[in-house]
């Protein structure tokens, strides 16, 4: 069922030359790689990608634990570190949802707050809406699950957009796994404050990834992937998440590469 | 954390509120109460997807219904006032209660006022609001609960796990048990429908010989002076019609101002709750019996309950929490739910519904656990049927809940309950760190040159997860790395 929701309609601007990127605070220290694959996926479509090296978080931590002044304090120190009127490429559902939908509440008042917002957009809704993009799939075939954060899922909209990139894999085959729409347990301090009920959540996840019977799970967020590969590994099982941004590039690269990578997680497979 | 003191009429829900973290170790490890909870709910969920065949009409829909209830709710107090004057014009008396032991002290006193032993009730979730059952019950009342589920779990001496379902929590052979050890004469058998066949002759009864009939209401119409009641079972309509004294309970969130206001509510109530397209009987009452009429009671009340409501009503951000129409859909898609199921709160009304209207009723300093119990996944926002912004309500409450006490007026009982001090400088450090990027990134290249130092067992995140592992350079460094190597090639 689809959901009509006004919140995820807009209007998407033409291809622009350049771009700011938001790395997020967990690809900026856990997962870094992925960033990079991400800047170099959006450069090799023609666009112009500027980091500005002031960027850290986008305050959601504390602002989910319910310290508002806190949270306004480091999402104010953000909008500043990106001035110029272009878009704002982020490679999280969930820190996209927080600066798209809740810094206009968090930052009433401040000027350019709703300018700030408009800009911003999520990795594979700028891929699909804006640069309309059209892949070559070079990979092998293959069989993968996606895995949508909730945010990206609900406040954002864009599970859409990371569907319709895969699709257009000609080799890969999206598997649905059971309870697809179900939130992986992660919801940042919850996973601490009430580790037991997110602990629960992951283990039913985890299993239903494992139990599509896929090479990997595709997803837009560290977030749910630092939750979800954690018990992975935990239980000692191979399967694993990859960022979207890094498995489209490594799919449209040149064929070498990714048979060399196929053959790796055939090992892998077999290792299991 | 500020030291709590018993007040002496204090819900008995406060304390249980106050266990939810002992509860929810308990209900998770039971494995049969799961499975109970995850089958009812996949099922719930299924037959609501169907009963909307078009997403469309249900958006539509959605925010028609929603527009009548913040219309109504802009104009409760006035709406309140016009739907006594017409529930008092057509015969029916209405009583005001600010608290549940006025409630229950109303009633109780309707009840002796005419002599009554005995009740039905039909659902009401409110009368397990005010607890009231234990309050008449001491007075030498016998009260019957006559839903099937109501029945089952007072029987189990259990309160509703689900406020549509309120046994979903047990499975047949566990009713099946519970039955034989409680109805003489019960053949013991798990086949549903000899189940109900029982409970309802036990019923059928009770209902012939009850002086009081007690009942919820789930919409009352201020325009026509109209209590409307929706229910399955029809145990509605006997405890409506047969006894002489028929008493009405509800929430004052619950006035609705024109006749035409319903039907749209009503489609959207049984198709979120049940996924029917309508429910098998719908009451109107608009008043007691008339002359020349065969039956009905001589007497109708309708007992108007605040218990919180108006803190919620006096915040515009906070009022839309009585936009609820008591669907149980956001219970149903909740994986937080759907685990821990409905006891674990500790609350009348569970899920994520009961996580934004407890803490109005039972005072944020016994529910500051609630708010906190949830992912923010957002399920319950996008199934609710009036729109309730629920992941936005949670978020404002977790705010309510630490926020600093000053001298000014409070927003909510029990309000900054949960501030502990060590958090509070623990986000005040991660504010300053984020806030300074100079900081930040000097405090970065040291945790990933110190990464190695890093605990592998970090608490309850580890015991079903490894830990997170920082990266040997962070983004900010590769990209800094890359942009000199570019720089190079470019002058050369």
């Amino acid at each position: 069922m689809t959901t009509l929701n006004t919140q995820h309609l807009r209007n998407y601007p033409t291809k622009p030359e350049k771009v700011y990127f938001y790395g997020t605070c967990l690809a900026d220290s856990l997962f870094p790689d992925s960033g990079m694959d991400a800047i170099e996926f959006l450069e090799k479509q023609g666009v112009e990608v500027l980091y500005p090296q002031g960027q850290t978080c986008c305050g959601q931590p504390a602002y989910n634990s319910g310290f508002e002044d806190e949270a306004k304090a480091v999402a104010l120190a953000q909008v500043a570190q990106f001035p110029l009127d272009i878009p704002i490429v982020i490679i999280s559902g969930s820190c996209g949802g927080m600066m798209r939908h809740h810094y206009p509440d968090l930052l009433k008042g401040e000027p350019g707050i709703e300018n700030f917002c408009e800009r911003i957009f999520e990795f594979t809704e700028f891929l699909v809406n804006v640069l309309k993009i059209k892949l070559d799939d070079k990979g092998q075939p293959e069989k993968i699950a996606l895995h949508t954060s909730c945010a990206a899922r609900r406040e954002m909209g864009v599970h859409i957009t990371g569907q319709a990139l895969i699709k257009q894999l000609d080799n890969v085959e999206l598997v649905t796994h059971k309870y697809e729409s179900e939130c992986c347990g992660f919801g940042g301090t919850f996973s601490i404050k009430h580790g037991d009920i997110s602990g629960e959540m992951v283990k039913d996840k985890s299993k239903n990834l494992l139990d599509a019977d896929v090479v990997r799970y595709i997803s837009a967020d560290w977030g749910c992937m630092l939750n979800i590969n954690g018990a992975l590994e935990y239980q000692k099982k191979s399967l694993r998440g990859e960022h979207i941004a890094s498995y489209l590039l490594k799919r449209t690269q040149d064929i070498e590469a990714s048979i060399k990578e196929n053959k790796q997680s055939a090992l892998f497979k077999e290792a299991k | 954390m500020t030291s709590h003191i018993n007040e002496p009429n204090e819900s008995k829900y406060a304390k249980s509120a106050r266990a939810f973290r002992g509860n929810v170790t308990r209900d998770l490890a039971n494995d049969e109460l799961r499975s109970n909870f995850r089958g009812a709910m996949d099922y719930l969920v299924d037959k609501r997807k169907n009963s909307f065949p078009s997403a469309d009409e249900l958006e539509t829909l959605r925010e028609q219904c929603k527009l009548i209830k913040q219309r109504c709710l802009l104009k409760l107090p006035h709406l309140l006032e016009q739907l006594e004057t017409n529930l008092e014009a057509n015969g029916i008396k209405v009583h005001w209660a600010e608290t549940i032991t006025e409630a229950n002290e109303i009633i109780a006193q309707l009840i002796t006022d005419k002599n009554g032993k005995t009740v039905v009730k039909g659902k009401s979730m409110v009368s397990e609001e005010t607890a009231l059952n234990d309050h008449l019950e001491a007075q030498n009342i016998e009260c019957l609960e006559s839903d099937m589920g109501e029945y089952i779990v007072q029987l189990a001496g259990q309160h509703p796990s689900h406020i549509i379902m309120p046994a979903i929590h047990q499975n047949k052979k566990q009713v099946a048990d519970l039955f034989a050890d409680n109805i003489d004469g019960f053949e013991h058998t798990t086949d549903v429908d000899a189940l109900i066949g029982e409970g309802r002759r036990v019923l059928r009864e009770k209902f012939c010989h009850a002086d009081v009939g007690i009942t919820g209401v789930n919409f009352a119409v201020a325009e026509t002076g109209t209590l409307c009641l929706v229910e399955n079972e029809g145990n509605g309509r006997m405890c409506t019609t047969v006894p002489n004294l028929h008493i009405a309970i509800t929430g004052i969130e619950k006035v609705v101002e024109f006749l035409d206001d319903v039907p749209p509510l009503l489609s959207l109530l049984t198709r979120s709750a049940t996924g029917q397209i309508i429910s098998t009987y719908f009451n109107m009452i608009s008043s007691p019996r008339k002359n020349g009429e065969k039956d009905g009671p001589e007497e109708v009340h309708l007992v108007l309950l605040d218990n919180g409501r108006s803190q919620a009503f006096a915040d515009e951000e906070l009022r839309q929490t009585l936009q609820c129409i008591r669907c149980g859909a956001c219970m149903n898609h909740c994986p937080v739910y759907t685990r821990i199921g409905g006891h674990a709160y500790g609350t009348v009304y569970p899920g994520p519904i009961g996580k934004i209207v407890s803490p109005h009723m039972l005072g944020l300093e016994a529910t500051n656990n609630l708010p906190t119990a949830s992912s923010m996944c957002g399920a319950c926002g996008e199934v609710c049927p009036v729109k309730i912004p629920i992941p936005k309500l949670l978020q404002r409450l977790r705010v309510e809940s630490v926020k600093a006490t000053t001298g000014k007026p409070e927003v909510m009982k029990g309000e900054g309950s949960g501030r502990k001090t060590i958090e509070a400088i623990i986000w005040k450090g991660w504010s300053l760190l984020h806030k300074h990027s100079i900081l930040y990134n000097t405090s970065m290249w040291f945790a990933t040159r110190l990464r190695k130092l890093m605990p592998n067992n970090i608490g309850v995140w580890t015991s079903v997860r490894t830990a997170p592992k920082l990266a040997p350079q962070t983004l900010h460094e590769k990209i800094k790395a890359r942009q000199k190597l570019n720089t190079k090639k470019g002058d050369s």
